[in-house]
């Protein structure tokens, strides 16, 4: 391909969007559902006297339905929030402030356990707990990303209030052994908190198989709406949590604030058509994403693909291309939409906590690019953005493929 | 008797969707990148969030927009004013939202007066009493009088102490011109669906400098006060809302004087009514009527199953039984307050609105009249 085809820079050809783990398009079957609620079925969903509200009303309950059957949970048990980061910070800040407030003296458990991959919002949420005087360990993970149970065990204490592990990571798709975290924390007394934002309608996730007490989910990342999230809290047995935003009772007073019927609404369609095409879609991605890597692999030596290959999330590929910097390589294809990592950070410059967290080092990880597939990706854009990947590294790095 | 005709007098709950809102927030469903994202996708999702911040900026006569901190709803917006702040002593007015009221255990109540007015000696007692760092938070207008509170004078007054004065303008916004010079508040709680924007979606204006601590912990957007991927389509949908809103303004004058004429006729055709606040400042739009001997609930069905939709007070705590607390604090008779719905209108309310307003709650009276006369009767 000559390097005139390979400029879709002008600017009315947008680049290919290989960055799912961002964020996502929303579905246009999504979209459509949401419509009517924007505009002609306005209600207050809390005005039940009249009938727009309890039009309202009815379509959340529909859609609380929709997100409760792709977990195996009740509807009763989704508590919606404005995303996945509120879901986040009230199951873990909620579940700790409610054992503060409320367990009897001298048998408070303090103790939190989340590992040093998770999202910012678990970790930072972790902090401020830590500011307030709970005791957190962050559990390093395998080389592949992976928990360690027997270190998760050793470290699971007669204080440990919570387990926080995310499903599916964001930057470098491992998902964790859900199951048997699971029934380790439940045999010990001890919460699980599974931040599922980017496995929630992309692998079967089943709260009661896998113990799992609390589970943070995103509109946005399932080609949903943002500003909406919603977090699963288990009833039998009941998890005690406090709200984080208070007044007006909503959500049966875990999150106050009138619900927002067209985001619920597109959450639960969401959630809907990615349960019913969650196989078939995590096999054209593994097909893709599979293609992709050995396409890059036979053009570029020395890469490296971070976290584990098998117990991953198909169409999510965290790539380290030695010697060659992400940041320059990211400028070179600007054909193509690609981060360094997670958007919250990804305009700083520090390496990436999470993969110096697998043993990579700063050089390394700052030559690391993360690259994810999603619903409407084509095989087209893939071979294209493979193209232009191995002609950008090859450009920054001489002709012979080796580092200059 | 019921002629198909929905008339709609419950935008203190929530108003319709504004064209421009609805239009604004479909073109940003369609650029749909993470706003914190370096590529292009990402840039062109931080822009829309930016220029919103200049269009809520211009909501409150202009402020700095880098101020301007993008939260879920009004009910975050409060929630981080009183929590973010971290005062030692916080005092709320015995007639703010719940989202305001029920945040902290150890806030103190500033009382209101018959009408439903802070009493300003009484805050002053208060403020002079204890030296600690304090937080007043007082509502612009309230939800379900309409009465407007002295802010200006509020503001003054915490200053003095050296208090922060948060001020709720979740009603006022849209409704009256308003100057965040003349509210003088430090924070200022708004929300996009009140003003005809989209649900879940508002913000918390700081308009000085003031560090205020996140609610929500994780990628430092908004400047580190507000954590969370920024719902930008419903960040575009605020910001064109509320420039039509400051553009429409004018259409609250028209408002005044429908409520004026509603509340006209109800004191002719039945004298016993009461109407809240009528002597005081009020939200243009905004009508608290008791009819004495029915209760709120059964009014409220009634008249819904004419085609009328109101509410019995605030929504959020509508389906709940329960007195209004904002009139027990006006010190109205439980029973009056308990016979009180809210009527509130909107830009687009008409005389028809009004009429049919008038004909359903009249027969309703009329129906509940004949009926105790009757059984007096009997």
């Amino acid at each position: 391909m000559s390097p005139r085809q390979l400029s879709r820079t002008a600017a009315n050809t947008p680049p290919i969007y290989l960055d799912n783990q961002s964020t996502t398009r929303i579905d246009p079957r999504v979209l459509e559902a949401m419509l009517p609620y924007l505009t002609d079925d306005y209600g207050n969903p809390h005005s039940s006297s009249h009938a727009y509200g309890r039009n309202a009303a009815a379509a959340i309950e529909q859609a609380r339905r929709e997100i409760a059957a792709l977990i195996h949970a009740d509807p009763r048990e989704i508590v919606f929030t404005s995303g996945a980061t509120e879901a986040n910070n009230l199951a873990i800040k909620g579940a700790a402030h409610f054992a503060r407030t409320y367990s009897q003296s001298g048998h408070s458990r303090g103790h939190i356990i989340a590992l040093q991959t998770e999202h910012k919002c678990v970790l930072e949420s972790c902090k401020e707990l830590e500011r307030e005087g709970f005791s957190v360990t962050y559990m390093p993970v395998e080389p592949s990303g992976l928990v360690s149970l027997a270190a998760l065990e050793a470290a699971i204490s007669a204080r440990t209030l919570l387990v926080s592990v995310m499903a599916a990571h964001n930057e470098i798709g491992v998902i964790q052994p859900l199951a048997e975290i699971g029934a380790l924390c439940r045999s010990n007394g001890v919460l699980f908190h599974s931040d599922a934002a980017q496995a929630f309608g992309k692998i079967p996730l089943d709260v009661e198989a896998m113990k799992i007490d609390l589970l943070s989910i995103s509109g946005h990342k399932i080609y949903g709406p943002k500003g909406i999230g919603a977090l699963y809290v288990q009833r039998r047995p009941r998890v005690r949590l406090l709200p984080l935003i208070d007044g007006g009772g909503q959500e049966r007073g875990l999150r106050s604030g009138t619900l927002p019927t067209p985001l619920c609404v597109g959450l639960g369609r969401a959630a809907a058509i990615a349960g019913e095409e969650m196989a078939e879609e995590a096999e054209r991605l593994r097909r893709l994403s599979d293609g992709l890597l050995r396409n890059l692999a036979r053009r570029l030596s020395g890469l490296r693909l971070n976290g584990d290959a098998e117990r991953r999330l198909t169409g999510s590929l965290n790539l380290t291309l030695s010697g060659i910097p992400a940041q320059a390589l990211i400028e070179a294809c600007p054909s193509i939409a690609i981060s360094t990592g997670s958007a919250c950070t990804s305009a700083s410059v520090e390496p990436s906590y999470v993969l110096r967290a697998l043993g990579l080092s700063d050089e390394l990880a700052n030559a690391s690019i993360r690259l994810g597939l999603g619903r409407f990706t084509t095989a087209a854009e893939v071979e294209f953005a493979a193209d232009a990947l191995a002609a950008a590294a090859s450009g920054l790095t001489g002709r012979d493929g080796t580092p200059t | 008797m019921h002629t198909g005709r929905e008339t709609y007098l419950d935008w203190n709950a929530t108003a319709p969707l504004r064209p421009e809102a609805a239009a604004a927030v479909s073109e940003a469903l369609a650029s749909w990148g993470n706003p914190s994202s370096v590529h292009r996708r990402g840039r062109v999702a931080r822009r829309i969030i930016e220029r919103a911040r200049e269009e809520i900026a211009g909501l409150l006569g202009g402020v700095d927009p880098r101020g301007v901190v993008f939260v879920s709803g009004g009910t975050e917006a409060n929630n981080l004013a009183l929590l973010g702040t971290d005062r030692e002593r916080v005092l709320v007015s015995a007639v703010e939202h719940d989202s305001v009221r029920q945040v902290l255990p150890t806030a103190e109540t500033i009382p209101v007066d018959r009408d439903g007015v802070v009493a300003l000696d009484a805050l002053d007692r208060l403020l002079a009493a204890d030296p600690r760092p304090a937080l007043v938070s007082v509502m612009f207008a309230n939800n379900e009088t309409g009465v407007i509170q002295p802010v200006g004078e509020i503001a003054s007054l915490a200053r003095r102490y050296g208090a922060l004065f948060h001020c709720d303008a979740v009603q006022a916004a849209g409704r009256l011109a308003l100057d965040t010079g003349a509210i003088g508040a430090d924070l200022i709680s708004l929300s996009a669906h009140k003003l005809g924007g989209p649900p879940a979606v508002g913000a918390l204006v700081v308009t000085g400098d003031l560090d205020l601590a996140s609610l929500l912990r994780g990628g430092g957007q908004e400047r580190g006060r507000r954590a969370g991927t920024e719902n930008v389509p419903g960040i575009a949908g605020f910001a064109a809302a509320a420039k039509a809103a400051v553009e429409e303004i004018a259409a609250y004058d028209r408002v005044r004087v429908l409520r004026a004429s509603l509340e006209a006729e109800i004191a002719v055709a039945a004298p016993e009514a009461v109407i809240y606040g009528t002597g005081v400042m009020r939200l243009p739009n905004t009508s608290a009527i008791a009819m004495p001997g029915v209760a709120a609930e059964t009014q409220v069905i009634a008249l819904d199953l004419d085609g009328v939709m109101v509410s019995a007070g605030a929504a959020c705590s509508s389906g709940k039984v329960g007195p209004s607390h904002v009139l027990a604090a006006m010190g109205v008779d439980a029973a009056l307050a308990a016979s009180t719905i809210r009527v509130s209108l909107g830009g687009s309310s008409s005389e028809t609105d009004i009429a049919h307003f008038l004909h359903a709650w009249t027969a309703l009276r009329r129906r509940h009249r004949g009926f105790s006369e009757r059984a007096r009767a009997a």
